[in-house]
């Protein structure tokens, strides 16, 4: 094919889009995550309070992680970041230690999320918790930021 | 301490013993495979077979029947036999894929073997005697990707394939040709050709990782897969389908072995084989690593070394360039060496370093106090 026109434009067809039994993304089920994020509110309340590691524990809880909206998962995004940066160095340890494993890696997840859109000293606390959910979850925490296909 | 063997610094990506463990086929990253030979005390290279055109994807060893299957990136897959000058000659089978073959394995009773592919679909090959050929059927339904992994079921009907559309299957392989009805098994009673008995997701939120490796046990009614999200995964169908699944704080499992009814061997990215266990309620929990090796300690390290490796680089460590398990670089395969799947006592894996290393339980039961080998 190549020879003749010395093009090989044909490389770039995708030959599989035309076969039916493509695997689809959307035929994976709808979860139980609910598709509304964590109410701002109820988390601000809970930071004044100093109530930090309730307001982690909840965002964490309603993560829209199967929600196809982008603007809920952007908002829900600010509102981890507010608990995440709002929580003293000392403090970071036992938050983490009051978390269970899923939710550990969906802490994970938001902090690489947060890394990608760094803001004044966002990235060195964002840093400390990366140490200390690493110290507890290991590389599978990390390893599964990067497969899972449900994103935060 | 394990034996092991190194083969150069090829990635070993496919290995296969004989019968008896005293030849072994390897394939080093190539579209060749290796036969070596176990003769006074050393691994001597016997045959190199030369047929494929492309990366070799999966070796499977037949022990009664000696026979070698190799599949490979070129689409096809070859069925050796060994001629009475113990040269081996290659018969093509047509598999008709279009795409790579990824993993092939013979049945236990070695009547049939299975090829998975990135064709999406599982080519079940028998020998037809009229036409003195082998004949695929192909099992495609319901598979959405790409076939990464295969394993029979001991009563040579059933299979069990993992895939990249993150989803392990159990299917039913029956060739009416050659063999007769199976019985029911706790997988189901119905089994014609490509029937799907069961489906599981590597993961609860519909996500996960890719399928690397799936296990029948050694009575059929459990499987394990591990995925690309680092889990490991034990279903049940004794116990309604019941699955158990741990995501571990290590790197991903390429492979995947059932060592006696409860245990199971997991090895992969991080280097280092790993035990796990199933206890009664069949929930499944890790069991220790099985890789006792101690980073090897230079004769000289002293307080001088660390304060000049403290000063000249800000770092206590001293040696940091080798890992401090055996493999020294991902573990692609593990196959049962001594014993079968109900009770093994040895087992070997080869990795991307090129080393092939069998652990012995007996050895390393002492190294791991306070875990009961039963």
């Amino acid at each position: 094919m190549a020879k003749n026109t010395s093009s090989s434009a044909f490389r770039k067809i995708d030959v599989d889009q035309y076969n039916e039994d493509n695997y689809k993304e959307d035929d994976c089920g709808e979860s139980q995550s609910p598709p509304v994020g964590p109410d701002e509110k109820e988390i601000t309340n809970f930071i004044n309070q100093g109530k930090n590691i309730e307001a982690l524990k909840t965002v964490l809880r309603n993560a829209p992680i199967s929600s196809r909206n982008q603007m809920v998962k952007d908002a829900a995004l600010n509102v981890v970041m507010q608990v995440l940066l709002s929580v003293k160095s000392s403090q970071i340890e036992e938050a983490v230690n009051a978390l269970d494993r899923d939710h550990l890696d969906i802490l994970m997840k938001y902090i690489y999320r947060g890394f990608e859109t760094p803001s004044e000293g966002s990235s060195g606390q964002l840093l400390a918790w990366h140490e200390k959910v690493h110290a507890v979850a290991g590389v599978g925490c990390i390893v599964r930021v990067l497969t899972d296909k449900k994103r935060v | 301490m394990p034996e092991s063997l190194s083969f150069g610094i090829d990635p070993i990506t496919a290995h296969a013993w004989n019968k008896d463990r005293t030849k072994l086929a390897i394939s080093p990253n190539s579209p060749e495979v290796h036969i070596y030979h176990f003769q006074r005390g050393e691994w001597k290279l016997e045959e190199i077979l030369k047929e494929h055109d492309l990366k070799v994807t999966g070796i499977d060893w037949a022990p009664n029947t000696n026979r070698i299957v190799t599949c490979s990136a070129d689409r096809n897959a070859y069925v050796w036999t060994q001629s009475e000058e113990k040269k081996w000659k290659p018969t093509l089978v047509l598999l008709r894929i279009n795409r790579a073959a990824t993993c092939v394995r013979w049945s236990p009773l070695e009547n049939k073997f299975a090829v998975g592919s990135g064709a999406r679909l599982i080519s079940v090959c028998y020998f037809e005697k009229e036409n003195d050929w082998w004949v695929s059927k192909h099992i495609k339904k319901p598979i959405r990707s790409t076939v990464t992994c295969l394993d029979w079921h001991p009563n040579d009907v059933l299979l069990a394939a993992g895939s990249t559309d993150f989803k392990v299957r159990v299917f039913s392989a029956y060739i009416k040709e050659i063999e007769d009805r199976p019985v029911s098994t706790s997988w189901g009673s119905k089994m014609p050709l490509g029937l799907m008995m069961a489906e599981f997701s590597n993961s609860t939120n519909g996500a996960g990782g890719w399928v690397h490796s799936v296990n029948f046990s050694s009575s059929g009614d459990r499987i394990a897969w591990v995925g690309h999200d680092s889990s490991i995964s034990v279903a049940d169908a004794s116990k309604g389908m019941a699955v158990s699944v741990i995501r571990t704080d290590f790197l991903p499992f390429l492979a995947c072995l059932w060592v006696s009814e409860n245990r199971l061997i997991a090895a992969g990215h991080g280097c280092c084989p790993m035990l796990f266990e199933v206890n009664e309620t069949g929930k499944v929990q890790f069991a220790g690593k099985l890789d006792a090796s101690l980073k090897k300690e230079s004769s000289g390290v002293s307080a001088m070394k660390k304060f000049q490796s403290l000063d000249r680089q800000a770092r206590t460590e001293t040696n940091d360039t080798s890992l401090g398990t055996l493999h020294q670089n991902a573990i692609t395969s593990v196959c049962l060496h001594t014993g079968n799947k109900a009770n093994a006592t040895k087992f070997s894996t080869a990795g991307v370093d090129g080393l092939l290393a069998i652990w012995d339980f007996n050895n390393l039961e002492s190294a791991m106090r306070g875990l009961k080998f039963n």
